[in-house]
């Protein structure tokens, strides 16, 4: 048991390597050199020579090798670099646009969970064939929908014509409903179309019927047999979806103009600011990696099946 | 013709022209149709049938478990003078479990693999108003000790994945009769369980059911079964009773020709029979001290143990087992397809266990296997024609006429219509696919067939159709078969001497007529104890009545 | 992207020879799409990047079904002309992505051992980093524009497909008839040709069909982020983000492009299904 968890972790921290040598190799490594593209603009006036020297000054004129070392040993440290189009720590960048981010794929989570719930019962309970073939095909049409155009028609509706929103001066809570909302609706879509499914094959299982022959009805089964066994896959897409969750919040950002990690990761793009993405991309795939990881340690306390427990087998 | 024997006793159950149709995307289709038959109270009586017979749907309606798609289309089932065909499923809760319960197919899948042995056992009580806690726990113990459960303390906390199979469906006996109901549907109950384990889950059954009065509604496809344990038999047929009435006149006098044709075709009872031992016993295979290990260090496994046997040329020697006993894994160390640990197998004086590369795919042309599962073992998107032709285009070059020619006359040669060469796997029965894969390993002409439990899958009257088939080609053919199985009726039919394998270990061998009426170990006397249908094979006059009905 | 792990669980495949409205829906509603893309004049006589003066920002009407833009042009028009932007892109996108995943996760499963250990590393990798922002690392390395997006876009799907490929792989190579082959005689390379291949790809393909609509709301994402082809080329994503300035005058500019997209991406998603269950 332990062994699997050690050697579980040890994979995950080789795929957190292999994730910073690829980013690194790509975005430093490869042309497109930000100091070149800020310092050289002719309005700065500068001479090649002193253009030499701000690379230096940036570490960019050692050979790859030391940079790649260097480079790691400042992640190690949890010092990502300079933006040089801001001129300022990314660490800097960081703390002050991760925050919004966080908050708002956080509530969307929450939201998207609940949805899913919702969505995926009310798919089951529903008192009539086609309701429930409606509800369960609910979730396909909205993962079919791009997110920023949600965003757009969010604001389209609720905003101008059915003015329940305000855009202009609103409070913290309102300014949130409508990028919450548009988040978790994309996200939501998988889960409950997994759940659908999921509690579908597990209804299909011989034990709910031994369960429906001892007398209890078809809730009290749902609730104490199906659910249960139902979830793991779930919680494997929601660890997967972590992902999705960080894009979505991305775009979402743009769309509603709030400042956070979407602007400064359209920044960076824009400017070639290679430091600063190199950074988000490290920092999303090392969150990737630590909630599959949790999610795989979970997995055994769901299902009793996954503890690989020996003996007992008189 | 069709004669309707009432039971003895009161009436518990009552079933009167129950028809019931599966509604499908192409359209309705009736799977029971017209079914009449009762239970009396404390009476054990056996639906027995093929699949596709209805006896399973049957049995779920009684207790209000049809799929989704099934719907009771007329006649009535009537329990305790309540009539129940038109009941919602929710007015089932309440009989549930209490006047009516089920021992379910497949142990295996039938529990909650995320609770407690205790907690599933404790959740009938619970639902049915047993509302102290303590007496609750107290009465599950007792449960699973009546079960024959050691240790129900430790049980009750463990989990499904922890019990063998045996084990599981000693649980969900307990649960079944935990409410002492009126009436037990045992679907299958034992076809997923070893011959040995499944003589004692029957017994157990039996011994439960004479304790509380209870009738049981045995379903079974296994007339040995059926025979052993039934008051009265109801024989299906594609949703029609053919024949019903009291165990003993039915085997002994069956009306219907199906029902001759399943006891004629019911291995374990009608003993044709040995076959004869070989006169020149040349020994065409050698297994010498064979020694199977997998894996390493702490989770290293030994599967098979020292084992040694020989098979004469042209005979078929029968490796007989139970789950885990290292029959399968002797089989493809003998096929080639594992290297073991340790031992020697000559084939024709090759030896086997050395081969690799090239020489080992060239060896192949002698020794073919035969799959369990017709189902998995023939490529779906192929046609009959190249699955059969494909063994020749890696050995032979010949024209593409000259191999298609080549394989059809093969599956003709098995049996097969002509029309099949051009389907699917698909469009064919599990006979018919098995005809197939037969027609695959022979078409190289091999000398040596390796059988893995290949009739275990088939229905009893396909399974003697195979049978047949096997004995006939291995007569023209002079082939030589190594046959591995789990049912020992089935080496009586066809093996001339057989190896009894237990835990890794070859714990008997000789010749199938010695080996049954004198066996040396106390591991095969169990083994011929259990077979189903024992008990009315060796001293009914069955015999000359399924002799007569050819 | 985010349909990749539904694709986990096979839906059970029953044959079903019936006509479905839905499914014959989806591939007209592909059929049409695809002959914008080869043939745009065929459907509109107007042009879709030229406007005309003094027809600005029309709402839909008898003359233009979905209205006119600020410059005048035909919203209908530069949909209908930037089908084959879209289109083209997916295809792209879905052919690195299929050719490149396919491969590795052929290699990784039939070959197996160390090889296969670190393919699956590399593809863990892939998959670690969000689709988006692995786009966008590509997009700052290759420069903006419609094939670096689509190569941006195939190179982040190369990980599902390879994974899927693998576990295809592994299935087929553990099936009874993949030994038999092997026990008649069959060579590694005429059984992977024979049997492993064809049994493995009916789930690929499917899940190409899924990722094909995946990839149109890639690249419209990030044609609306302003990566993709500059204006004034009638790219679906690109049209939504320049309707956003008349956002309050003109609910057309955006919506009409919106539900295009909706529309092939679902058309394209329920062809993958009915592909799933035939495979």
């Amino acid at each position: 048991m332990t062994q699997a968890i050690v050697s579980r972790i040890g994979q995950a921290l080789v795929v957190l390597l292999l994730a910073f040598t690829a980013s690194f190799l790509l975005l430093q490594a490869l042309p497109g050199d930000a100091i070149l593209i800020k310092y050289q603009n002719p309005e700065m006036g500068l001479t090649p020579e002193q253009i030499a020297e701000i690379r230096v000054l940036y570490g960019a004129d050692a050979p790859i090798w030391a940079q790649y070392g260097n480079t790691l040993w400042n992640f190690l440290q949890g010092s990502f670099g300079y933006s040089i189009q801001a001129g300022v720590p990314v660490n800097t960048l960081l703390a002050t646009n991760l925050p919004p981010t966080l908050r708002l794929a956080s509530l969307a989570l929450v939201l998207a969970i609940l949805l899913a719930f919702a969505i995926a019962f009310a798919a089951t309970l529903a008192p009539f064939r086609w309701l429930r073939n409606a509800l369960a095909s609910l979730p396909a049409l909205m993962i079919s929908v791009p997110v920023f155009w949600l965003g757009i028609m969010l604001i389209q509706i609720f905003s101008f014509r059915l003015r329940l929103v305000p855009i202009i001066n609103p409070n913290e809570f309102q300014a949130l409903i409508l990028p919450v909302l548009t988040l978790a609706l994309p996200i939501a879509a998988p889960l409950a179309q997994i759940l659908i499914r999921s509690l579908d094959e597990v209804e299909a299982q011989p034990f709910v019927a031994v369960a429906r022959a001892k007398g209890a009805t078809r809730k009290g089964v749902l609730w104490r047999h199906v659910l249960r066994n139902a979830l793991l896959p779930v919680l494997t897409i929601a660890g997967l979806l972590f992902g999705e969750l960080l894009a979505g919040a991305v775009v979402t950002e743009t769309v509603f103009g709030i400042n956070g990690l979407g602007r400064i990761t359209e920044q960076a793009v824009s400017n070639q600011d290679t430091a600063v993405l190199q950074a988000i991309v490290i920092l999303a795939a090392g969150g990737f990696i630590l909630i599959n990881l949790l999610v795989d340690l979970a997995a055994p306390l769901i299902d009793p099946r996954l503890k690989r427990t020996v003996g007992a087998l008189a | 013709m069709n004669m309707l024997a009432f039971p003895s006793k009161k009436s518990l159950l009552d079933i009167r022209d129950l028809t019931i149709s599966y509604h499908l995307p192409e359209g309705r289709r009736q799977v029971v149709n017209g079914v009449s038959f009762s239970i009396g109270e404390g009476e054990v009586v056996a639906l027995v049938g093929e699949s596709g017979s209805g006896k399973t749907t049957t049995a779920q309606s009684i207790i209000g478990l049809l799929p989704d798609n099934g719907r009771i289309e007329s006649g009535s089932i009537r329990l305790n003078d309540a009539e129940l065909s038109d009941w919602a499923s929710r007015r089932f809760d309440a009989i549930r479990g209490k006047v009516v319960s089920l021992i379910p197919q497949d142990p295996g899948s039938s529990l909650n693999p995320v609770l407690t042995i205790g907690r599933q056992v404790e959740e009938i009580l619970k639902l049915h108003g047993w509302r102290d806690r303590k007496a609750r726990h107290a009465r599950v113990l007792e449960l699973l000790a009546r079960v024959g459960l050691s240790n129900p303390e430790l049980r009750a906390n463990q989990y499904p994945h922890e019990l063998s199979g045996g084990m599981k469906q000693r649980v969900l006996i307990a649960i079944a009769v935990a409410l002492k109901p009126a009436l037990i549907i045992a679907d299958e109950p034992t076809s997923a369980l070893d011959v040995t384990v499944q003589h004692r889950i029957l017994d157990l059954i039996d011994e439960l059911r004479a304790e509380s009065g209870t009738a049981v509604l045995l379903v079974t496809h296994d007339l040995g079964v059926a025979a052993d344990r039934a008051d009265r038999v109801v024989v299906l047929r594609k949703g029609h009773v053919e024949e019903q009435g009291p165990t003993s006149a039915l085997l002994a006098r069956p009306t219907s020709a199906y029902a001759k044709q399943l006891l004629a075709d019911a291995p374990s009872l009608a003993p044709k029979g040995f076959r004869d031992a070989p006169e020149n016993p040349e020994a065409a295979i050698e297994v010498r001290n064979l020694r199977q290990e997998f894996g390493h260090g702490k989770s290293r496994v030994l599967a098979v143990d020292d084992v040694s046997f020989s098979i004469a040329r042209g005979t078929t020697h029968a490796l007989v087992g139970e789950s885990g006993s290292g029959k399968t894994t002797t089989a493809r160390s003998i096929v080639g397809l594992q290297h073991p640990t340790a031992g020697s197998i000559l084939i024709d004086g090759t030896e086997v266990t050395s081969l690799s590369g090239e020489a080992r795919r060239l060896f192949r042309r002698d020794v073919q296997l035969v799959y369990q599962n017709p189902f998995t073992s023939l490529d779906p998107r192929q046609r009959i024609l190249d699955i059969v032709g494909e063994p020749l285009r890696n050995f032979e070059t010949l024209t593409r006429k000259a191999r298609d020619e080549r394989a059809a006359a093969m599956i003709e040669k098995v049996g097969l219509p002509a029309d099949v060469i051009t389907r699917n796997p698909r469009a064919l029965s599990g006979g018919q696919r098995q005809r197939v894969a037969i027609a695959r390993a022979l078409v190289l002409e091999p000398r040596f067939l390796v059988l893995d439990e290949a009739v275990s899958a088939l229905d009893v009257t396909v399974q003697a159709q195979i049978l047949n088939l096997l004995t006939e080609l291995q007569d023209q053919l002079g082939l030589t078969y190594l046959f591995v199985t789990h049912d020992l009726s089935v080496v009586r039919q066809i093996a001339h001497t057989v190896t009894v394998m237990q835990a890794g270990q070859a714990v008997e061998t000789g010749l199938v007529a010695r080996v049954f009426t004198e066996p040396a170990s106390p591991y095969t006397s169990d083994l011929l104890a259990a077979i189903p249908g024992r008990r009315l094979g060796a001293s009914h006059p069955v015999l000359h009545y399924s002799g007569a009905a050819e | 992207m985010t349909t990749l792990d539904l694709f986990g669980t096979r839906a059970p495949s029953r044959r079903i020879p019936r006509f479905d409205p839905t499914l014959v829906l989806s591939w007209a509603i592909v059929a049409v799409v695809l002959a914008w893309a080869l043939a745009p004049g065929l459907f509109t006589p107007h042009s879709g990047t030229v406007g005309i003066a003094g027809n600005q920002l029309k709402a839909p009407d008898a003359a233009h079904w979905f209205g006119t833009d600020e410059i005048g042009r035909d919203v209908l028009a530069r949909i209908i002309y930037g089908a084959a932007n879209s289109l083209a892109g997916a295809i792209v996108a879905v052919a690195v992505g299929f050719f490149g995943g396919t491969a590795l996760g052929l290699v990784a499963g039939s070959v197996g051992g160390k090889l296969d250990i670190a393919i699956m590393r590399i593809v863990d990798v892939l998959l670690s980093v969000p689709g988006l922002l692995l786009q966008l690392s590509i997009i700052i390395i290759l420069g903006f524009g419609t094939v670096n997006v689509a190569v941006a876009v195939g190179v982040t799907i190369v990980a599902g497909f390879a994974r899927l490929m693998r576990s295809e792989v592994i299935r087929v190579r553990q099936a009874d008839y993949v030994e038999a082959a092997f026990g008649s005689g069959g060579r590694f390379a005429a059984v992977l040709w024979r049997h492993v291949l064809p049994n493995s790809l009916g789930t690929v393909i499917a899940y190409a069909a899924l990722q094909f609509g995946s990839a149109i709301l890639a690249i419209s994402t990030l044609g609306f982020l302003g990566y993709g082809a500059p204006p004034p080329t009638p790219e679906w994503g690109l049209l939504i983000s320049e309707g956003r300035k008349y956002l309050t005058a003109a609910w057309w500019l955006t919506t009409f492009p919106g539900l295009a997209v909706i529309l092939v991406v679902l058309a394209a998603n329920r062809i993958s299904q009915s592909l799933r269950r035939s495979s």
